[in-house]
């Protein structure tokens, strides 16, 4: 899950009698599953909320490219460097469309990344972990973007017509990240006792971390009711969560590892695996900003784009003279 | 055959520039300038990684069939050590500012769409299918770096300084693309391989037109590196390379046999 935590501006689910008459006919609208598309009136806090949620799933494809990128140059064989280009070349293309779909609410991509950039924007927790063996870029298929993927399928419902549409195409692209990050796991669980030992440590790094992914529970969180209410929330953290442990727990067993919980077991009352409890002080530790690689990540992204700044306003005196001549 | 060993030797400096150049704008991940300019880096590293290895491929088959041990495309790239590599010096080249990972491959892929398009026509019908596949990937590269060129050249005072400085940096390693030896033309008469002396003044005039427009001069110097047989194509290259090798290689070099 690449938004966490996205507030909505509100300190209560309104009901329909609190309503303004454009807000009444702006939920019945949501109410009956029509897509709110650019030039819909909006409620303001839906808009901003928006802007929010889209800039930080944005936010995280690119600042995810960090840790990937870190193995480009070191991938163990020319067919694994080549999917993992075109895996973290497919992540600049999902923020390029997240970018897109975020400036159909009236935002720029240039303002986003301003926010993101002064610290003002959040990004995804996990990319704040630093990936120290060839078995985490497994890892990352295998478990962040299993993840995403739980978070994003329901997303693909959502109510905003631009985010939705967005994320039917992320979804396809991201299923074939989780495989490939899966094959990665499968031939190294398979491999020299180095290979399974780097494996198990990947696993133990970024399990609960990856549980972290899905946000705090937000049974009580009006922000979520709120964004439920406008569907562009379609299942609580817990549900995912629950769903996120439920579809792993398995694949860790046909790859021979162990999952770090000793709490972990099926529950056949409940029909799901029972889990131990996360150390959300760690989360809120890295939300916050001292995560391992929160300043790292913040500073590679500052610097990669003020290196780039004369290549930028090189690009546009040149469009701009282009066009001048074209004029005269 | 009589020229089975100077085949092998042309096919690895086929594939090992486009394999050092796909290295060097890995390196770019996450970097560039803007994201457009990240997926499109990436985008031409991932066309130039194909390239080498489809070249790598056909490299091993001709290794078997002359009695050697017929190496894989792993073997090949994560196994040699640096006197054996055989790409340009000019992809080498760290990758520098923006402006001179670009000269760099306006400079190579300028080079690079003549010698595939004269290989399509080779006498070795594989060496022809590979470079007919990819002569359509490297047009589009060739047009984005010249775009490149003349928007950083013609753009502000700064980018033009920094373009024409990194023109004149890379400028010396472009002589050794036009030089033969004795592997080559032992091929040049077997209608094997590209004629790279009959490219040298077309490549000129190319290079020459996109400068222009990017208003900027092509460099007077006529000193040039890896000449008389000195050069990447015969394995010697700068102390940049052994580095670039050492991250490369690193896993298939730590945990020998380990599959992948």
């Amino acid at each position: 899950m690449y938004a966490q935590m996205v507030e909505t501006g509100v300190s209560a689910v309104r009901a329909q009698a609190e309503m303004t008459p454009e807000e009444r006919a702006f939920q019945a609208r949501i109410d009956a599953d029509i897509k709110i598309e650019p030039k819909d009136p909006m409620p303001d806090a839906y808009r901003r909320t928006l802007v929010r949620q889209i800039s930080q799933h944005a936010h995280s494809e690119i600042v995810g490219m960090l840790p990937e990128g870190n193995w480009v140059t070191r991938a163990p064989t020319l067919k694994r460097k080549a999917i993992l280009m075109a895996k973290i070349q497919d992540e600049g293309g999902h923020g390029l469309y997240l970018y897109s779909a975020a400036e159909t609410l009236g935002v720029s991509r240039d303002q986003l990344i301003a926010e993101l950039h002064a610290g003002r924007a959040k990004y995804s927790s996990i990319f704040n972990y630093p990936t120290l063996s060839w078995a985490d870029i497994g890892a990352i298929g295998w478990l962040v973007d299993g993840a995403a993927i739980m978070n994003q399928i329901p997303l693909c419902r959502c109510s905003y017509g631009p985010y939705a549409r967005a994320m039917v195409r992320i979804c396809k692209e991201e299923s074939f990240h989780q495989r490939q990050g899966y094959d990665i796991m499968l031939a190294m669980a398979q491999g020299t006792a180095a290979q399974k030992a780097m494996a198990q440590d990947a696993l133990d790094r970024w399990w609960w971390p990856s549980l972290m992914m899905f946000g705090p529970s937000d049974a009580e969180s009006v922000h979520s009711a709120q964004s439920a209410a406008w569907k562009i929330k379609i299942l609580s953290n817990d549900e995912l969560r629950q769903r996120f442990v439920d579809q792993t727990v398995p694949q860790a067993e046909y790859l021979g590892l162990a999952v770090p919980d000793p709490e972990l077991r099926w529950s056949p009352e409940r029909g799901h695996y029972d889990f131990g409890a996360i150390d959300w002080t760690e989360f809120y530790a890295v939300i916050k900003g001292d995560g391992p690689c929160n300043r790292d990540r913040m500073a590679v992204r500052v610097q990669a784009w003020e290196d780039g700044a004369w290549v930028r306003e090189a690009a546009m005196a040149h469009a701009e003279r282009r066009a001048a001549r074209q004029a005269a | 055959m009589t020229v089975e060993r100077e085949l092998f030797d042309y096919l690895l400096r086929l594939a090992d520039s486009p394999l050092i150049l796909a290295q060097r704008l890995g390196e770019w991940v996450g970097k560039a300038p803007a994201i457009e300019e990240d997926v499109a880096l990436t985008n031409v590293g991932l066309d130039l990684l194909g390239q080498a290895r489809l070249w790598f491929g056909h490299a091993g088959d001709v290794e078997r069939r002359a009695g050697g041990p017929g190496r894989d495309e792993d073997q090949l790239a994560f196994l040699r050590d640096t006197r054996e590599f055989r790409n340009l010096l000019l992809v080498e080249q760290p990758n520098g500012n923006f402006a001179d990972t670009l000269a760099r491959q306006f400079l190579f892929d300028r080079w690079h769409f003549l010698v595939l398009r004269a290989l399509t026509a080779s006498r070795d019908a594989r060496i022809g299918e590979i470079a007919a596949k990819a002569v359509k990937e490297v047009a589009y590269h060739r047009q984005r770096s010249a775009d490149w060129v003349i928007r950083l050249g013609d753009g502000t005072e700064l980018s033009h300084t920094r373009m024409q400085a990194a023109i004149d940096r890379l400028w010396t390693f472009t002589g050794e693309m036009f030089a033969v030896d004795a592997v080559e033309l032992a091929l040049i008469d077997a209608g094997i391989a590209a004629d790279v002396r009959a490219l040298e003044a077309p490549w000129r005039d190319e290079v020459a037109t996109v400068l222009g427009e990017a208003t900027l001069a092509v460099p007077a110097s006529t000193h040039m590196q890896g000449r008389g047989g000195r050069g990447g194509k015969q394995g010697h290259h700068g102390e940049a390379f052994g580095h670039l090798l050492a991250e490369m290689q690193f896993l298939q070099r730590a945990y020998p046999g380990a599959r992948w």
